[in-house]
């Protein structure tokens, strides 16, 4: 690589004894990126603008707010109708979490697609699944914040699930809640933990980045980059390409901000919280709702936690689950189907998550799980076994040009 | 400094082993007692261990009649039981339940059945206290947020629940007066 030539003299100076310009350079504007990158590549850049947007919001709202059973229903509603710019704010906030989880469940769909979890980039993958774990802690301690029916309730259910755990799971939870209920002191370290993860998300998406600049991206393909005839530098073709998709976003980012703020959102979060009452329905947000579906289904509550974490843990193992060496399912043509009979199942989850627990819904919930968990450990597994994959193109060139004679032919013009 | 290894040095790997170790060692009980006031924060504080007892006066519950009291920042359930609800929780066979417990252990005078009126599942607070709630299957109260069922004696029958909604510490002051806690 060859040192940029800065013509600023104050950038030349800083760069020469602090090389920040040069390091932005070579991972933002020369950084070789794959050149048939599809849109689904666009959702990590989305994901980083969707978590800056949640950390400048809510430093904003958290100037407003007041942490304490007695107040904290009520300076939510003062941010709605009487601070300047409350009421955006507030929605962007609101809504911004959950554009968040849009992009970063598509993010990890494309990755299921394409085999972006495998060697080498295992360890890119489970950061990503840290992420997750992180923004989901994170977006629930949010969410009881306004101390609404739903936030109360929710952060009782889910504080409970700690109960499950032999012998000491009464004392965990007692701790964790600073009391005998959900009561003011869980509120404060809520907003407290709130207020910080955020930051640790920073510093884990740091070095995501960091084992993605490694190899770089994967590509839809899934074979290796061969050498430079097969990349284009980051800047200007990627940065201009996720621009475009950022405006996209933002158009259905905005129309929910300003048309449906509340659609994804509960009603019963407007009554304050009542500890002497249960909402008839608790429903989490509904980025939770396959894995509050998969609780319910296990008729027994240490089962039911242990199967609820246990649909995420399987995603840190799944770089040695899955044994085929094929990463692009555009490859693997049984596999292909199994995707999206998994995406079916997410979202069939998703939906069981938010009916009542009686009748039909738990007995499809509990065949939605069993596939989810069978998707995982059985198929993911045995299926390269019986799997007869097409043949892999030799470079990322070759599909697009008319053979390889031609793809090398190109390989050596672009050499010289 | 000459590259040749100093012969001192040599002999002395094993003391500075030792150093090494026990400084380790040393930082580390050092860290973690540092480390428990930290953690140990988070437990109830003392004004929140020292909330007192509550008092309920039992004289106007009529028979099928419940009330609900605050205790510890939960709902305490205090039901005056109908003769026939008596007779169903004292009847029914023990031995296929989840908890077996009998109702003779769970109540301190049979007409009046008190409950801390938490879902031993995940916390809600189970249906059943008005006459118009759904009570489950049993016609005890019924937890809507899993599908929990329990019977007049506060009892596990159906659903996710791992045991019967707990009995809180209480002692009867008079005939008609309870002391919780």
């Amino acid at each position: 690589m060859s040192k940029p030539k800065f013509k600023n003299p104050v950038v030349k100076w800083i760069d020469y004894r602090l090389p920040i310009f040069t390091f932005m350079d070579h991972e933002l504007n020369h950084y070789p990126t794959p050149k048939n990158l599809n849109y689904f590549w666009n959702f990590g850049s989305l994901a980083g603008i969707a978590l800056v947007t949640m950390i400048i919001t809510g430093i904003v709202l958290s100037m407003n707010y007041t942490a304490h059973v007695d107040y904290a229903f009520d300076s939510v509603e003062r941010i709605m109708r009487d601070v300047n710019h409350g009421w955006l704010i507030r929605y962007i906030h609101m809504n911004g979490a959950s554009f968040f989880f849009i992009v970063v469940f598509i993010h990890i769909f494309r990755g299921l697609y394409y085999g972006s979890y495998k060697a080498p980039r295992e360890l890119l993958w489970i950061l990503g699944v840290l992420i997750l774990l992180l923004m989901m802690a994170t977006a629930f301690m949010g969410y009881v914040l306004p101390w609404g029916q739903m936030s109360f309730w929710g952060a009782t259910v889910i504080t409970n699930l700690f109960s499950a755990i032999p012998v000491v799971g009464e004392s965990i939870v007692t701790w964790l809640w600073g009391g005998f209920s959900v009561d003011n002191s869980t509120l404060n370290r809520f907003f407290s933990l709130h207020f910080v993860l955020p930051f640790v998300i920073v510093g884990v998406v740091i070095l995501h980045l960091i084992a993605l600049h490694r190899f770089g991206s994967n590509n839809p393909i899934g074979i290796d980059v061969k050498g430079t005839q097969d990349t284009i530098p980051f800047s200007p073709y990627y940065t201009i390409k996720d621009l475009f998709g950022l405006g996209v976003f933002l158009t259905f980012f905005a129309a929910a901000v300003f048309f449906f703020p509340n659609f994804m959102g509960h009603p019963d979060n407007y009554i304050e919280a009542n500890p002497m009452v249960t909402p008839a329905h608790i429903v989490p947000e509904w980025y939770f709702l396959p894995f509050y579906a998969i609780l319910r289904a296990i008729p027994d509550k240490l089962g039911g936690v242990l199967f609820m974490f246990g649909a995420i843990a399987v995603l840190f193992i799944l770089p040695w689950l899955d044994r085929s060496p094929v990463r692009s399912s555009q490859f693997r043509p049984i596999f292909k189907i199994f995707f999206w009979v998994l995406v079916a199942d997410c979202i069939l989850l998703g939906y069981l998550g938010a009916m009542p627990a009686e009748g039909i819904y738990v007995i499809l919930s509990r065949i939605a799980t069993a596939y989810y968990f069978f998707h995982f450990l059985v198929l993911f597994p045995l299926l390269p076994y019986i799997e007869k994959t097409k043949p892999l193109p030799i470079s990322i060139s070759e599909p697009v040009l008319s053979g390889a004679a031609t793809a090398s032919a190109f390989a050596t013009r672009e050499k010289k | 400094m000459s590259k040749k290894s100093n012969p001192i040095n040599e002999k002395d790997d094993s003391k500075r082993d030792f150093l090494v170790v026990s400084t380790y060692a040393l930082a580390g009980v050092g860290a973690a007692s540092f480390v428990w006031p930290l953690i140990d924060q988070m437990n109830p504080a003392a004004d929140t261990l020292a909330l007192a007892s509550t008092e309920i006066d039992l004289s106007s519950l009529e028979e099928g009649q419940s009330i609900t009291v605050k205790w510890r920042g939960k709902p305490v359930f205090v039901r005056h039981r109908t003769p026939d609800e008596i007779k169903q929780a004292k009847e029914v066979l023990i031995d296929d339940m989840r908890d077996p417990q009998a109702d003779a252990d769970r109540v301190a005078n049979e007409k009046y059945i008190v409950l801390v009126g938490v879902c031993t599942h995940l916390g809600c607070v189970p249906l059943g206290q008005k006459t118009g709630d759904i009570k489950g299957q049993y016609g005890g109260w019924f937890c809507p947020c899993h599908g929990s069922h329990y019977d007049h004696s506060g009892r596990i029958r159906k659903g996710p629940a791992p045991t019967n909604l707990e009995v809180p510490s209480y002692k009867f002051l008079s005939d008609t007066l309870i002391r919780i806690g």
